[in-house]
């Protein structure tokens, strides 16, 4: 290096941060367009917004009544929005929250049921992070109907329940001071 | 009466952090020395007015005082001694004021150990942390007051969330909030600096052991936390990127890089400005992550823009600092720092010490897009995407993994050139036996292996020997062991020892990744299930109950000849209406034995979560490793002699001036 003058010095390490700085982003962006993914409820679905195959958030209501457990662990559920429903099928453990009338999301894929041929989202795994006076944001979100003022979900606090005392959400997930 | 004392103990905390900020600042104006000695005196009695207030609200949750807002919702008539004490900081109000003690107490400290520093320099600093005091008391009493009052008085409280209470909880937040916090001092440092122009090799020496200490904290703190939502969470993992450790995170890493950088300008005179920006960015992340957790904002952004008070005014706050600070810095920075980094030849020490500033600063960068990127397009309304560990682990681990060879080689480069051929010469050896023991022990241990496996082991016991190198070169150059060991300064053995633990934490990710097994099944009583090789047996659950839950107790016998008595439970919390799980895990230094309860069936069967995990003890215990190396490289010596020569030469100065 020590042929370079001071400038060609600069101009090389210039070239090498570029470089740095651009592989690294591409190398993010790339990674960022692969594992991204989106949030859709039953009726967006259903209507073909989502690309088959890719691995998407659906969230809504688990349908009462509609829990139906097989040998195992294996679960079928249909989860719901103000309008759509969309059966869903599930192997593992429940997260403890969960409960037939309260939201969940669910993250997998679209696909076909194997055993009644039906459009099935399969779920990889299942969140219910709230309490009973709280539901993810994204679903009360979902549910709210066209006017934006009332939702359809069966149960009473969607904005702020009234009973509780701070008038805020209480979560596990906002309170849970692991910053 | 005692929640009031404690909310006037808080405003007057307020007026006495303005004097604090604006005397020393006036005082340096006008050179007068008087007004710079108020700072020291403000600080001791900030730190006084803050740990009234803390007390009294303490002593209202041991009292159970619901007249309190606050208490009434963290607090519960049922709830042991030990969670009514640390309750305290158990929700938004009560962290914030932890905080600001926490920054009064590194205050506090900079004002009793900066007696040595020249005293214009020493009340800057003072000034600038009285300043974000300012803001912090401002948010409290404004947002956040936790002595707000409550009427009429409920009969019982909420209770403290169920799954905060968990001993791991006690002392996680504490040491975390050290280290964030502790990244103010860094940031006064440098502030103080651009200030004062004195900006040069002492600045960074004073500097340094400030920014170990917070680092040291930081790292405890997110090792404590990684433990308890391993034990607590029930899920088995130790990591889950997600915003609220992301938060932590951002600012270990760029605090990582300003310790080395500041390495830099102590031994070489060089990198000023950059380490001035890092110090500037680390106490900029600790800002964000207070605002990404405090803020409701990861609730939800729309939950944070219908409730906009607090979310807003951290934001101005941060805005005002973050920005502040950086127009100071382009400001002055130019004018303090002649282009020095010219001189900086990429194969010295101090060239690689510069590449890994690199990859950690754009380390941290690419955990702040995938943090912050879906909340920025929900709040435009432009989608709602989620971006999962796989994206951080992508992101991640390609550009972490160049560190690890980065650490072996510059243990060996000296400073300033650097010589391609000794350096082979001394690193050949290292290179060959690391590259023995990666391949030997997985299949020694287990039989098998995976590149992940063979990668990691070899990035781990290349570390480990590489910086074992710096000290086995001092120790062989002298006579006998006991004078070589004795001859170590503790700086060396602090870096070495945090390089080892990064090894040692490096072995624990790459093998639990390898050769970790798990199970989600359902099993009748007495029924078996053989998981990684290890049988587990289900012996039924129970009822049992706690203090302010009801439980099922699941008894699993676990282990090859099943003589390890596992006992999981499923509590329910009353008073919250919380289910929550409690795993149990039979640890080992060679492998963790995990089970959660899932849940109970009608015919009396269980799902039952069953974890096998290798070597997961190293990633923490390499946590640990880390933390003590920067306790030995805080405390060497080296900054207090210097310090009293330093003081003898500022004091002669002063008498002939």
């Amino acid at each position: 290096m020590s042929g370079l003058s001071k400038r060609q010095k600069r101009m090389a390490a210039v070239l090498v941060l570029v470089l740095g700085v651009g592989g690294a982003a591409f190398l993010g962006f790339t990674a960022f367009s692969k594992n991204m993914m989106y949030f859709y409820t039953p009726s967006d679905l259903l209507a073909g917004a989502a690309k088959e195959g890719a691995t998407l958030q659906l969230g809504g209501l688990v349908e009462k009544g509609s829990l139906r457990r097989e040998d195992g662990l294996k679960i079928v559920f249909v989860m719901a929005d103000c309008e759509k429903q969309m059966p869903v099928r599930y192997e593992g453990i429940l997260p403890d929250l969960f409960r037939e009338g309260q939201g969940v999301v669910a993250t997998g894929k679209l696909g076909i049921d194997p055993v009644t041929g039906e459009r099935t989202f399969v779920a990889s795994q299942i969140l219910a992070k709230h309490d009973e006076n709280y539901m993810p944001p994204q679903v009360a979100a979902s549910l709210k109907t066209a006017d934006g003022k009332h939702s359809c979900a069966p149960f009473k606090s969607l904005g702020r329940p009234a009973e509780n005392l701070a008038g805020k959400p209480m979560t596990a997930a906002a309170e849970a001071p692991r910053s | 009466m005692i929640p009031e004392l404690g909310h006037f103990a808080l405003i007057l905390a307020l007026g006495v952090a303005l004097l604090q900020t604006l005397l020393p600042l006036a005082g340096w104006r006008r050179r007068d020395a008087r007004l710079l000695g108020v700072a020291g005196s403000a600080a001791q009695a900030q730190f006084f007015c803050i740990a009234v207030a803390y007390a009294c609200l303490t002593y209202c949750f041991v009292t159970k005082d619901f007249s309190l807002l606050y208490v009434a919702e963290n607090d519960h008539t049922q709830l042991p001694l030990f969670y009514r004490v640390t309750a305290v900081w158990g929700a938004h109000e009560g962290s914030l004021l932890l905080w600001v003690l926490i920054l009064s107490g590194w205050t506090l400290a900079v004002s009793i150990f900066n007696r040595r520093l020249p005293a214009d320099l020493s009340a800057l600093v003072l000034s600038v942390l009285g300043s974000v005091s300012i803001g912090f008391l401002l948010f409290i009493l404004l947002t956040s007051n936790p002595f707000t009052r409550l009427f009429p008085v409920p009969a019982e409280g909420h209770d403290l969330n169920p799954i905060l209470q968990d001993p791991g909880l006690a002392i996680h937040p504490p040491m975390l909030y050290m280290g964030y916090v502790g990244f103010s001092v860094a940031f006064a440092f440098a502030i103080a600096a651009l200030i004062s122009g004195r900006l040069d090799a002492a600045w960074a020496r004073w500097t340094r052991p400030w920014t170990t200490t917070a680092w040291l904290f930081l790292t405890m703190g997110i090792t404590l936390g990684s433990w308890w939502a391993y034990n607590e969470l029930g899920w088995g993992g130790w990591w889950f990127w997600d915003p609220v450790e992301n938060a932590s995170f951002m600012p270990w890493l760029a605090g990582t890089a300003l310790i080395h950088s500041l390495a830099v300008t102590e031994k070489r005179g060089l990198l000023k400005s950059w380490t001035v920006l890092l110090a500037i960015l680390a106490f900029s992340l600790s800002l964000l992550g207070t605002f990404l957790v405090r803020s409701g904002v990861l609730v939800s952004v729309h939950a944070f823009a219908s409730d906009p008070a607090r979310g807003m005014f951290i934001l101005i706050f941060m805005a005002v600092v973050v920005g502040g600070a950086l127009t100071l810095y382009a400001i002055r920075a130019p004018k303090l720092v002649s282009g020095d980094s010219a001189a900086i030849k990429l194969f010295s020490r101090e060239g690689l010490l510069l590449l890994n500033n690199v990859f950690l600063v754009v380390a941290a960068a690419a955990i702040l897009l995938g943090t912050l990127y879906p909340l920025v397009l929900d709040a435009l309304h432009l989608g709602k995407i989620s971006v999962g560990p796989p994206y951080f682990n992508a992101v991640f681990v390609p550009l972490i993994a160049p560190l690890f060879v980065l650490v072996g080689i510059g243990a060996v480069v000296p400073w300033k050139r650097g010589d391609a051929r000794s350096t082979w010469q001394r690193l050949k050896w290292p290179a060959l036996a690391a590259l023995l023991i990666a391949v030997a022990v997985p299949f020694a241990l287990y039989g098998r292996a995976t590149v992940v496996a063979l990668a990691g082991g070899l990035l781990a016991a290349w570390t480990v020997i590489a910086a074992s190198q710096d000290v086995w070169r001092r120790v062989r150059s002298k006579s006998s062991l006991l004078d070589g060991l004795a001859s170590v300064p503790r700086a060396v053995w602090g870096m070495t020892l945090a390089h080892i633990g990064l090894g040692v934490w490096a072995l624990g990710v790459a093998y639990v990744g390898s050769f970790g097994a798990e199970k989600d099944i359902r099993l009748q009583r007495n029924a078996e299930a053989t998981v990684g090789g290890y049988n587990f047996r289900f012996n039924g659950a129970d009822e049992q109950n706690g203090p302010n839950y009801k439980a099922q107790r699941g008894s699993i016998s676990a282990g090859r000849g099943a003589d390890i008595a596992l006992s999981p439970e499923k509590r329910f919390y009353p008073s919250q209406g919380t289910m929550l799980t409690e795993s149990a895990v039979d640890a080992g230094l060679l492998r963790d034995l995990y089970v959660s309860l899932g849940e109970g069936f009608d015919d009396g069967s269980w799902s039952l979560r069953i974890y096998v995990k290798p070597m997961v003890r190293m990633i923490w215990f390499g946590g640990v490793l880390m933390f003590l190396g920067g306790l030995l490289a805080a405390s060497d010596k080296r900054y207090r002699l210097v310090r009293a020569a330093e003081r003898k030469a500022v004091a002669g100065a002063t008498a002939v001036a």
